[in-house]
């Protein structure tokens, strides 16, 4: 049975209906013991890291869900579910997190413009600031192929919303690139039998969708 | 790149999706989670209903009606009309919908915006507000005023520095109509929409006056600064679809989602 993991992070309702929509059975469950026994994991989340963290220590469940992962239990992460994969996010302070896939999680910074070069005049007006949270729908590039692709096109709009993004130590670990307003980052993350995706794939239309239900049919 | 999105609003009036110029006159156009199911096919952006009759017959929003367009449509949509306190948030967040608006409420309890913001998070939060053209006083230095009630209530407040009041309160996004191009399909209010746009640092979605697809490249063009557009007339009844009008913004360098 795939999980849909309720750890109080937010709305599990869309991400629920997305399954449902593609036939997937799920179960619902924040029990750490449903966790561990299920054959697929879906691990969603809105909202801040570290009151996510706080939740996912205090209930066992961040313990479940790192050993599933190493057991081999197919899991994905969307968008803090994605962030707290990663060891560490700068989000609240600073958040040890789940520790899954090698790397951190960093705040979008439009702040520091580069200096003007010398002798090229006074800087030009930059305009306003890029907006923080990144929020709408952005183009994914795909670094290569995997199942979870499988029938969407590299390119493709996806749905973001989100002040924090992933920064994976191995480069290899990033399955799919967006840039916005220069900073480009990892969106969908791949480590073994953990994928993630920094966009909400329930929101992103019939290409999230797809994504959706490519991850229920994987066998890593 | 990120897009410019295109936003399809359904104003519902007892269970109908409804169309009228400047709120009076209203007439029937269907059922709202078939239009809503029917713009997401053709590949819309992002929806927004407003039971707009909630407000005046002191009832909460249909919640069942949010429950079955979450069940039809997998992008963000949000919901206004009958927001009265936090639970109402928490109850159309629940149901399945990304945001929730607020507009008169606001107005009357500013306070509504922080504590929403707070519980839910900036992004699921959305200031609706209506502006008139007053002319530049010192009251009004922008110009335009908040109007509440579909406009026939003025409130003394300026429209610029209420926008940049919401943001600080935490609005994640500004929903701004323009109740002078309301209705008229003559092009959205470019004055007002820039003076927000240049205020505050938070999207803006242009709303009110939509005619052509033009009028949907001028507010969206850098100069102005929108970074979606709404509609409602263009695809309900003039029979634009989504595809066409997206199509026609790509055309005019628009980065649009396709």
């Amino acid at each position: 049975m795939t999980v849909l993991v309720d750890y109080k992070a937010g709305n599990l309702a869309s991400v629920s209906l997305a399954l449902s929509r593609l036939g997937v059975e799920h179960r619902v469950s924040g029990d750490p013991a449903v966790v561990r026994d299920a054959d697929r994991i879906v691990f969603p989340g809105v909202g801040a890291a570290g009151s996510a963290m706080e939740t996912l220590r205090a209930t066992g469940l961040g313990e479940a869900l790192t050993e599933s992962v190493k057991k081999g239990t197919p899991l994905l992460g969307i968008c803090i579910g994605c962030q707290i994969l990663l060891d560490r996010s700068e989000e609240d302070g600073g958040v040890a997190c789940l520790g899954i896939v090698p790397g951190n999680v960093r705040r979008f910074r439009f702040d520091a413009l580069p200096d003007p070069l010398p002798g090229s005049g006074p800087r030009p007006n930059p305009g306003p600031r890029p907006k923080v949270p990144h929020m709408g729908w952005n183009t994914v590039d795909f670094l290569r192929s995997h199942p979870l692709l499988q029938g969407v096109p590299s390119g493709t709009h996806f749905y973001f919303v989100h002040s924090y993004y992933p920064v994976p130590s191995e480069p290899s670990a990033a399955l799919g690139r967006t840039d916005y307003a220069g900073t480009g980052f990892a969106a969908i993350l791949e480590s073994g039998n953990a994928v993630a995706t920094q966009f909400h794939t329930e929101k992103s239309g019939e290409a999230g969708l797809r994504i959706l239900a490519n991850f229920a049919r994987w066998r890593p | 790149m990120l897009a410019k999105r295109l936003i399809v609003c359904l104003d519902v009036r007892a269970g109908k999706v409804t169309k009228g110029v400047k709120f009076v006159d209203n007439r029937d156009l269907g059922d709202p989670v078939e239009m809503g199911a029917e713009y997401f096919r053709q590949g819309v952006d992002e929806l927004v209903f407003y039971d707009i009759t909630a407000s005046a017959e002191g009832r909460g929003i249909d919640l069942e009606m949010v429950r079955r367009v979450a069940r039809e449509v997998f992008i963000p949509f949000s919901v206004g009309g009958g927001i009265r306190h936090l639970q109402d948030m928490r109850d159309v967040l629940l149901a399945g919908a990304e945001k929730v608006s607020v507009n008169s409420l606001a107005v009357r309890r500013p306070e509504i915006i922080s504590q929403g913001a707070k519980a839910f998070g900036n992004q699921c939060i959305v200031l609706g507000m209506d502006a008139l053209r007053v002319g530049e006083s010192e009251e009004t230095p922008s110009g335009y005023e908040v109007v509440v009630k579909g406009g026939r209530e003025r409130t003394g407040i300026d429209a610029v520095a209420w926008a940049c009041r919401a943001e600080e309160l935490g609005a994640g996004e500004i929903c701004l109509n323009s109740i002078d191009a309301d209705g008229t399909k003559t092009g959205y209010e470019l004055e007002i929409t820039r003076k927000v746009c240049r205020a505050v640092g938070i999207p803006v979605i242009a709303s009110g006056g939509a005619g052509a697809p033009g009028h949907l490249v001028a507010v969206l063009a850098p100069d102005v600064g929108a970074d979606a557009a709404l509609v409602a007339s263009l695809v309900h009844i003039d029979g634009w679809t989504v595809g066409s009008l997206k199509a026609e913004m790509a055309e005019a360098g628009v980065p649009v989602r396709i």
